[in-house]
């Protein structure tokens, strides 16, 4: 089946099996491989993707469901510099083997836009439906902490 | 006079954040090959049994399946998987087929591999194999192993596979003079290293050059082409692993399983590229699993708080096969056990069991995790018995700085004796005490406050690091005045491009910007070891810093030909060279690059050391467990990177905190795993353990190495699971509720909480 949607600012158009998730889609479809399947039963978070800005697991999605909607994958929220977010991560050393990090890149960058004060309690509340085994969480709590100055909204910017 | 630089020692970003943050690395699920085949593994879906048909006809002919392979067709007998570490021929009929042939002994045993246009089709394919398996009695405890109730290994005729042995001093003189000893018995749970990137392979025979690829590798890449090449009966150069980005290892990926010699294997069969990803539920029941032991033990103490002995049993179910570093944690259970404290009479024996489980391997801190629990239970239970403050016993019977080099129990039949190197271990944990605030602390100690009972804990440990024989290095000076590093060591994430970068750059005095780390691929350097046992940092670092001194006598050469002096008068200084009060820029100074070549040897491990302390607060009527307060300390001799360092310090102690409180991998009486998800399988979280702190110091500099640095990737997990036991006994001590088992998860806590009520 044909499904048309727009990926990361762009318009595109794939042929896929009815049956493939949107973590496949684009994955193999459209080359969008920051897109990561730790689980693939919607527990570890490190295939989040934006769907209409709001985070949701792509390995629980199937392709056919973002037919006419706006999905923004990890590859989408920066150019050749980091994002705010991103250089937030690399500053407090949020990452390490770097697979689970695209998830948690995409989970806080929807919660920020739509929170920006997010207090710490709830920081930690919506990163604990994604899955770290490296970091331990405390600095990419901090890394989060840390990048919501410079989401528009945000107590500190106003 | 220019500076030398000093990147060493500074919390650098790393290099390669800038690739992970913005989805632009390549894990080896990214990695594609014209015309590939995808590759799915029938596994067994019984404990134990015996194959009686397997008949692949109507998979074979469904549209899109190209193969379907099964152990026939591997030839006569399937190959073995071979020991890395501690080779005994004792433990070879334990070795694991890299198919089942004839029986198979846990489920998720590998039995065939389907090969197909796509994984989706290759999956469907997996319902249309006809097997037929007759079961047997599955052996899932250590009972059921010892009474030998059903054999794995019938020619064997038991199900012990080795007993370890560790000895030092007289451990029964000791015991039977000792004016007081307490014998326990505990169990550690089976959890394992979970790594978030699941395990792939994509591999691809160039027939025309006789060369095979295999991308995918971690950990111990020139090993496993060794043993790939053996089994392929083919030249070791005709082969290629290349390490890829990694996600995560802790011991256990990168081990040589049987999917790194099926997928290889099949795609020279075939001669078409061939790929495969495991999935999660998959991954669960085939990657190693760790920890999983019981022991009866007893330690010797003299009246006024001296530790004099340790002594007795303790028993490992390993699964149904030796994997390939499987005597590890048992070993390590029984060697280290006396952890950083003096014990001079040792007897301790740690027997292999198999079972019909996932067969078990490394995983961070293998063995010291549940020996440390031991350890630290039983001083907590000594301190009870004798009425001393567990501080000041434990202050006691520390090593003391002047009884360094001190050693441990030496360990048989694959003989070893390892010392303690250095370290102020008082020190440590005197600066843990008063950094955690314990006087303060332990004035909650046992109060019940808002429905939580409060409790501390502190435990000091070792972390052994830096295994031998040796690590290359080979420095390549570009013709642009860039430097290449290429090394034996391997990326598991942990940061090691940014952290060799910096040891190069302060090495070869070359900028920090124009050097670039290529690690782990059997491509670049002759001879690799890998990263385990915490050696690559030392490993790699120290083979670095003596590559750096031949490529600068190098340089020195190359000049003085060009000015036609001798090389000692060359002055090196950055990107120049001088000579007379001329200079010349290294880029452009040879027509090819400079290449040197170097290998550091070490026979030594490090002893990195440290102490933790916690404070706890325990719900009665749940059995939760809020860890309030984390605290670690730990000396390495030398930080390369503080902020990568603090990075595996934490996240080792989270891991830890998993492992005490949440982790289990169970099986039921049929051997069928019950945690096949992560819905099962509970792993930390962000709101799990918010209140860790890690402080990490540069006393004593490692004597054995160049550098002065320990191996510390492993270091933070070790004495985790007894301090949160001890913590949760202090806190509930009105009630002497000793928790002897791992993990604390809240039933194991309320059933405690119950019985001791019960009792009072």
């Amino acid at each position: 089946m044909k499904v048309e949607f727009e990926l990361n600012g762009e318009a595109v158009a794939v042929q896929v099996e009815a049956r493939i998730s949107l973590a496949d889609c684009l994955r193999d479809n459209l080359g969008k491989t920051g897109t990561h399947l730790g689980c693939e039963h919607g527990v570890c978070g490190a295939c989040t993707v934006l769907v209409n800005g709001d985070a949701v697991r792509s390995c629980l999605m199937l392709a056919a469901q973002v037919d006419g909607e706006k999905v923004v994958t990890v590859e989408g929220l920066s150019g050749d510099d980091l994002s705010p977010l991103q250089a937030s991560f690399r500053k407090h050393h949020a990452l390490q083997c770097g697979f689970c990090t695209p998830g948690f890149i995409t989970t806080a960058h929807a919660l920020l836009t739509s929170e920006p004060d997010a207090d710490e309690e709830r920081v930690r509340d919506v990163l604990s439906g994604n899955l770290c085994r490296c970091t331990g969480y405390v600095p990419i709590v901090e890394a989060v902490l840390d990048a919501r100055k410079f989401y528009p909204g945000a107590k500190e910017n106003s | 006079m220019k500076v030398s630089n000093s990147y060493v020692g500074r919390p650098m970003e790393r290099v390669e954040d800038m690739r992970f943050l913005r989805g632009r690395g390549t894990y080896v699920a990214d990695v594609n090959r014209l015309g590939q085949l995808h590759a799915v593994i029938l596994r067994s879906s019984v404990a134990h049994g015996i194959i009686k048909s397997l008949d692949i006809t109507r998979a074979r002919a469904m549209p899109g399946v190209r193969h379907v392979l099964a152990a026939a067709d591997f030839g006569a007998a399937v190959p073995r998987i071979p020991l890395r570490l501690q080779p005994l021929p004792q433990l070879e009929p334990f070795h694991q087929p890299v198919l089942a042939d004839r029986k198979v002994r846990y489920v998720g045993e590998p039995i065939a591999i389907v090969l197909a246009d796509t994984q989706g089709i290759a999956e469907d394919a997996l319902d249309h194999i006809d097997l037929e398996i007759e079961t047997l009695p599955a052996i899932t405890n250590r009972e059921q192993a010892e009474a030998r109730a059903s054999l794995l290994f019938e020619d064997h005729g038991s199900n012990a596979a080795i007993t370890w042995s560790a000895f030092k001093g007289d451990a029964d003189a000791a015991f039977k003079a000792a004016d007081y000893v307490r014998r326990e018995k505990f169990a550690v749970q089976r959890h394992a290293a979970m790594f978030m990137e699941p395990r792939g392979f994509v591999a691809e025979w160039n027939a025309g050059e006789g060369k095979l690829t295999v991308w995918g590798a971690a950990k111990t890449a020139w090993y496993n082409r060794r043993v790939l090449a053996a089994a392929l009966e083919l030249e070791v150069e005709a082969i290629d692993l290349i390490e890829v980005d990694v996600g995560g290892g802790f011991g256990s990926r990168g081990e040589f399983y049987p999917e790194d010699f099926l997928i290889p294997a099949v795609a020279r069969m075939i001669d078409r590229p061939v790929k495969w990803t495991e999935d999660r539920r998959e991954h669960m029941m085939t990657a190693n699993h760790a920890r999983d032991i019981e022991c009866d033990v007893e330690i010797a103490v003299s009246h006024d708080g001296r530790f004099l002995g340790l002594r007795g049993r303790i028993w490992a179910d390993i699964g149904a096969y030796i994997r390939t570093n499987g005597s590890v944690g048992p070993r390590n259970v029984a060697q280290y056990m006396s952890g950083p404290y003096r014990f001079e009479n040792i007897d301790l024996k740690a027997t292999m069991l198999t079972t019909n489980k996932t067969p078990s391997g490394t995983y961070r801190g293998p063995g010291r995790f549940e020996t440390d629990f031991i350890r630290e239970r039983l001083i907590d239970l000594v301190a009870k018995d004798l009425n001393i403050d567990r501080v000041e016993l434990r202050r006691k019977n520390l090593v003391a700085d002047s009884q360094m080099p001190y050693p441990l129990a030496s360990i048989t039949p694959f003989d070893s004796s390892t010392e303690l190197d250095s370290g102020d271990y008082h020190a440590v944990f005197d600066m843990c005490m008063k950094e955690f605030g314990w006087a303060e602390k332990s004035q909650l100690s046992g109060k019940l406050i808002d429905g939580y009972y409060h409790g501390i804990a502190v435990g000091s440990f070792i972390e052994g690091g830096a295994a031998g024989p040796k690590e290359d290095a080979r420095l390549v000076l570009e013709t642009d005045g860039s430097l290449s590093v290429y090394l034996g060591s391997s990326s598991v994430g942990q940061g090691l491009e940014t952290i060799m970068a910096q040891i190069a750059a302060d090495a070869t005095e070359l900028p920090y910007e124009k050097i670039t780390v290529h690690h782990g691929s059997t491509s670049h350097v002759k001879d690799g070891y890998g990263a385990y046992h915490s050696r690559s940092t030392v490993m790699g670092g120290s083979a670095i810093l003596l590559a750096a001194e031949k490529l600068k006598d190098l340089v020195r050469e190359t000049a003085a030909a060009r000015f036609g002096c001798a090389p000692a008068e060359i002055a090196l200084d950055g990107e120049q060279v001088g000579f007379s009060g001329i200079n010349l820029p290294l880029a452009g100074l040879a027509d090819a690059p400079l290449e040197v070549e170097a290998s550091f040897f070490n026979k030594k491990y490090t002893w990195a050391y440290g102490t933790q302390a916690a404070h706890v607060a325990v719900d009665p009527g749940t059995g939760h467990v809020k860890v309030l307060d984390y605290l670690s300390v730990e000396d390495v001799g030398r930080i390369i990177n503080p902020l990568t360092l603090h990075g595996q310090a934490i996240g080792s102690i989270v891991q830890g905190l998993g492992g005490a409180f949440l982790e289990h991998l169970v099986y039921d009486e049929n051997g069928q795993l019950l945690t096949g998800s992560f819905a099962d399988y509970l792993l930390p979280t962000a709101s799990d353990f918010p209140h860790i702190r890690s402080i990490t110091l540069e006393l004593k500099p490692c004597p054995n190495n160049p550098l002065g640095a320990k191996g510390a990737g492993e270091g933070g997990l070790i004495p985790v699971g007894g301090i949160m036991a001890n913590a949760v006994a202090d806190a509930l001590s009105h009630l002497n509720v000793q928790p002897m088992e791992l993990p604390l998860s809240p039933a194991r806590i309320w059933q405690l909480v119950e019985d001791a009520g019960a009792k009072h």
